[in-house]
């Protein structure tokens, strides 16, 4: 019974949202609608209490749970600290944009939260199973929330393609899950890597498995050559859904791929380096030059997704707790400038109006110097232009694939990240050198001007000052991956 | 206390007035806004002048040293300090700034926190480029200061400025992506991104070779040389005065510095095995490009192919080694930052009051304009390299340094003084000489007090400079010997070893 105590300690912050998001459900039955914004402010509570008890149960070593299918590792900690934080930030930045849409119901805020669930129990899983139970939970909250506008054709239309395509995504990691699982006889993460490290690597079953594995994994990344769902479903899902989908969950992603690829195949690693090698220079090439094309905002973030999806596969690919350092370090600085730019999208979309097609950026600084000047961080931390944090996340990948002896390859990013810089240039321009289409006035609750003001504000401050976030990010790999 | 932290005031003191500027200022209250702008480019100005007064001429090390940890993970630190090269290069770049300020005063209308602001950061971030001794706090000055450029012409320039500004973002940036790969090579050889370690550090041949060109395509663009100097015409033509003027004057130079601070100290064997294609490239830049400056029509255009081809002085007098050429070449930038500042203002004068660029759209100004058409063509002698001016005296020292050289470098080099002349004066004759042209010239009216004012300070340092040049070679004496010792010595490994 104490053992089952002990368990159950280690998982309060899964518990807390776990509980909270049913006591939503129900309670929203219970609400007239001018109470719901009580939802929002459980969510909010719940987000913060699951933080709490992050922090407060947090110990700089790894500890494990029920028969070591849970891990709590100081890097289970910190990227639950971030989901929590971004998906925080979100319901603030979305709060309006779901009123005046009429989807602020309860049943968004229990999906975002069981999402959040799934992601925390992918990032503290140490059996395959536990991933997979984490990963679909996550994904079928995702999948009804894109769907959440139901009478809209084109979330429908997002919601099948996401469902379908992503089903076909579990179903390849679930099958490369059960290739591993035959040929070393074990689920547990731990057990598998010292497992192949006394068996034949060359075992083409092995590979096969791995193969389908990085399948899944790069679909769930969005890395070319599986990122034919990522611009469908960010135009066509409402955009608060949208900026979920491309923030916070790619920290989970990232922690599956630590925990599949560098704890668990750790000896296979030549093998995925390669595959990531070749996913990384592609999503970096087709990221960025279809890029250019497009003319919706959401589709050009989309696209501008798999082009820092393939920086972030540089930092993996290295294989050296440097590399996996760097790679976090960039995906928290890509999450904290996802918010950022769809903060910005949301913050100019009003009753009945999306923002977004470029040109609804048009001469923003005439309107709103504040907005404009916020999105112009956002833009070149993006591009990687210094001093802000984008340059740094890039760096630091930069640095580690050199190190690894990616020479070429770097080359080839450099030049790719200039080409990439001219469609966030153009984005800077409509703002700065156009004048306006439209001149209404920006209307935000206090609130989310203050939280999006300081989250740009952060990747300007973060880019004077990396060190602490890279501290954070190399102590965290470094006391998890031994 | 305070002048243990010169160059950091110099840096982020401007930085700062400008912060104050964007936040205080508006188009409402814009004398507000201009005097505030004035008081922040005035007090970093003098914030820089303890650099020339507390330096030490004496020694060739770097001064002003400050360091602090700042990303130890990569081991970065936050390492100021100037040698006798940067000296004169930030004192011209916190002197700039001023004129542009004042040159701004009653022409720029929309936008004028904004404007200022821009002008006060690039300052801060230029001084940051030149006292840099960390590489990577090098690259994210030299980066930066992009941002605030890309705004100026875009916002303020003419009518096809989104064209230029966007090409010359995207060329810059692309030139210096390749530059950080080199650096972070360095440091995985190094250890450290000290520029100073990087001085130390031996290296085979093949990888000098690569480094310096990742430098090059840098530095290149920058400069501009030839072939890469395309950016430059497009952009001064359609920026405002301001940003001709500091692109002319300081941003050029950035990329002439970077040459001296780090292609060629950290690949000196590959710079001395490459120096005849970098001579040729000068060559060609000096030749060829003052023959296209020859047949311009927009006196902006001209202006900037003229400083291509003084740019190829520069890259000149650094690749034949000498101390003569190299002091030459430093004094050729400080010259031509005064001279090209002054020969953009004094376009950006004609603009205000006819609003063309065209040569054709002029003639005898003198006439209506006597006081103004004195200093142009004051400004347009000294550009073609009138003894007595500054601009003679490093085109000189160059030239005289390539006859030792190679006579038919120095021959070729040498023809600038005919070509220089002739698209020079030319376009002097035909805007200033002659009839009045058309009625906008017989309407126009001649300098007021504040355009006097920045026309008759820059006259002074061009004259100045042109009789005492002492001022710069003072400070470049000792470091040009320095580095000229340094890049004397191998840095290829001893074989065996």
């Amino acid at each position: 019974m104490e053992y089952i105590q002990a368990d159950l300690i280690t998982v309060l912050p899964e518990l807390t949202v776990l509980s909270m998001a049913m006591f939503i459900l129900l309670a929203d039955l219970f609400l007239k609608p001018s109470n719901r914004v009580l939802v929002y402010v459980l969510a909010q509570i719940t987000l913060f209490v699951a933080a709490y008890f992050t922090i407060s149960t947090h110990v700089p070593t790894v500890g494990y749970a029920f028969t070591r299918m849970f891990v709590d590792d100081p890097l289970a900690d910190v990227l639950k600290l971030m989901i929590l934080l971004g998906t925080a930030m979100m319901f603030v930045y979305t709060r309006q944009y779901m009123q005046l849409r009429g989807m602020f119901r309860g049943e968004y805020y229990a999906l975002v939260l069981f999402s959040v669930l799934g992601m925390m129990v992918m990032v503290s899983g140490q059996s395959m199973l536990t991933i997979y139970m984490g990963l679909e939970l996550l994904s079928l909250s995702l999948y009804s929330l894109v769907a959440l506008d139901r009478d809209n054709a084109k979330s429908s239309e997002a919601a099948m393609k996401y469902f379908v395509l992503g089903a076909l995504a579990s179903g390849m990691l679930l099958y490369g899950m059960s290739m591993i699982y035959g040929m070393t006889g074990s689920l547990n993460i731990a057990e598998i890597s010292s497992a192949l490290q006394d068996s034949n690597t060359k075992n083409p079953v092995l590979i096969l498995g791995l193969v389908f594995i990085v399948a899944g994994l790069a679909f769930k990344f969005g890395a070319v050559p599986f990122q034919m769902w990522v611009p469908d479903v960010y135009q066509g899902a409402p955009t608060s859904i949208t900026m979920l989908i491309g923030s916070v969950p790619k920290l989970a992603a990232f922690a599956i791929a630590i925990r599949l690829l560098a704890q668990g195949m750790h000896p296979l690693t030549a093998d995925w380096q390669d595959m990531l090698l070749m996913m990384a220079v592609l999503s970096i090439a087709i990221g960025n030059m279809t890029a250019i094309a497009q003319t919706n905002l959401k589709r050009m973030l989309a696209y501008s997704t798999i082009s820092h999806v393939g920086f972030l596969l540089f930092g993996l690919m290295s294989g050296s707790l440097n590399g996996f350092a760097s790679s976090m370090f960039y995906i928290s600085a890509y999450v904290l400038m996802t918010l950022a730019g769809f903060g910005m999208i949301l913050m100019l979309s009003r009753k009945g109006f999306e923002a977004e097609n470029l040109d609804d950026l048009k001469g923003l600084n005439q309107r709103s110097p504040w907005a404009a000047f916020l999105m112009l961080i956002t833009m070149f931390s993006m591009a990687g232009v210094p001093p802000t944090i984008g340059f740094y996340a890039k760096f630091t990948v930069l640095q580690a694939a050199l190190q690894a002896g990616f020479l070429w390859a770097v080359v080839f990013a450099v030049l790719m990240a200039a080409v990439g810089a001219f469609y966030y240039l153009r984005i800077v321009k409509l703002m700065y050198f156009d004048t306006p289409q439209d001149s209404s006035m920006i209307s935000a609750p206090a609130d989310m001007k203050l939280i999006l003001s300081v989250n740009a504000i952060a990747l300007l401050a973060l880019g004077l000052m990396p060190q602490i976030l890279m501290q954070i990010c190399g102590v965290a790999i470094g006391a998890s991956l031994q | 206390m305070l002048h243990n932290h010169v160059l950091s005031v110099s840096i982020w003191l401007p930085i700062l007035a400008g912060i104050v500027v964007l936040l205080l200022g508006s188009d409402k209250q814009a004398a507000l806004t201009r005097w505030l702008a004035l008081s922040g480019s005035l007090s970093a100005f003098f914030a820089t002048l303890p650099l020339y007064t507390k330096y030490d001429f004496s020694q060739g090390a770097f001064q002003f040293q400050e360091i602090a940890r700042w990303i130890p993970a990569f081991n970065v630190n936050y390492h100021l300090g100037v040698d006798g090269i940067a000296v004169p290069l930030i004192l011209l770049t916190s002197f700039t700034t001023v004129i542009v300020v004042i040159a701004a005063w009653e022409v720029i209308t929309k936008n004028i926190a904004q404007y200022m602001a821009a002008f006060l950061i690039m300052s801060g971030l230029m001084i940051g480029v030149f006292s840099a001794l960390d590489s990577l706090l090098y690259y994210v000055f030299w980066e930066a200061m992009l941002i605030p450029m890309f705004l100026v012409i875009g916002i303020w320039g003419g009518e096809n400025r989104v064209y230029a500004t966007v090409k010359f973002f995207l060329y810059t940036l692309l030139g210096s992506l390749l530059m950080l790969v080199a650096f972070i090579y360095l440091y995985h050889q190094t250890g450290s991104f000290a520029i100073l370690d990087y001085y130390k550090l031996p290296l085979p041949l093949d990888a000098q070779v690569l480094i310096f060109f990742a430098f090059f395509i840098a530095f290149a663009v920058k400069i501009p040389m030839w072939p890469v100097h395309t950016w430059l015409p497009d952009a001064h033509v359609e920026a405002p005065t301001g940003g001709s003027v500091v692109l002319a004057a300081i941003m050029l130079k950035l990329g002439g510095y970077s040459f001296l601070r780090f292609a060629m100290p950290i690949a000196p064997d590959a710079a001395h095995y490459l120096s005849g294609f970098m001579i040729t490239l000068s060559l060609i830049a000096i030749v060829y490009i003052a023959l296209v400056a020859l047949v311009q029509k927009d006196m902006k255009k001209l202006i900037a192919y003229s400083s291509i081809s003084h740019m190829g002085f520069v890259t000149l007098g650094f690749f034949i080694f000498s101390q003569l050429g190299l002091e030459g070449a430093i004094v050729q930038m400080i010259s031509h930052g005064f001279i090209s500042a002054a020969m953009f203002l004094c376009v950006g004068v004609l603009y205000e009051r006819m609003h063309s660029r065209q040569i054709a759209d002029y003639g005898g100004v003198v006439n209506t304009m006597p006081m103004f058409a004195a200093f142009a063509v004051l400004f347009a002698m000294a550009n073609s390299g009138l003894p007595g001016t500054s601009g003679f005296v490093g085109e000189f020292m160059v030239i005289l340094a390539a006859v030792k050289f190679n006579f038919w470098v120095a021959f070729l080099a040498a023809t600038t003084l005919i070509f220089g002349a002739a698209y020079t004066l030319w376009m002097v004759k035909r805007v200033f000489y002659g009839d009045v042209a058309n009625k906008h010239v017989a309407e126009l009216k001649d300098l007021n007090h504040r355009e006097f004012l920045i026309l008759a300070i820059l006259a002074f340092m061009v004259i100045g400079l042109g009789v005492y040049p002492k001022l710069i070679t003072d400070f470049t004496h000792v470091s040009a010997a320095q580095w000229l010792s340094h890049m004397s010595v191998s840095k290829l490994p001893i074989a065996g070893l």
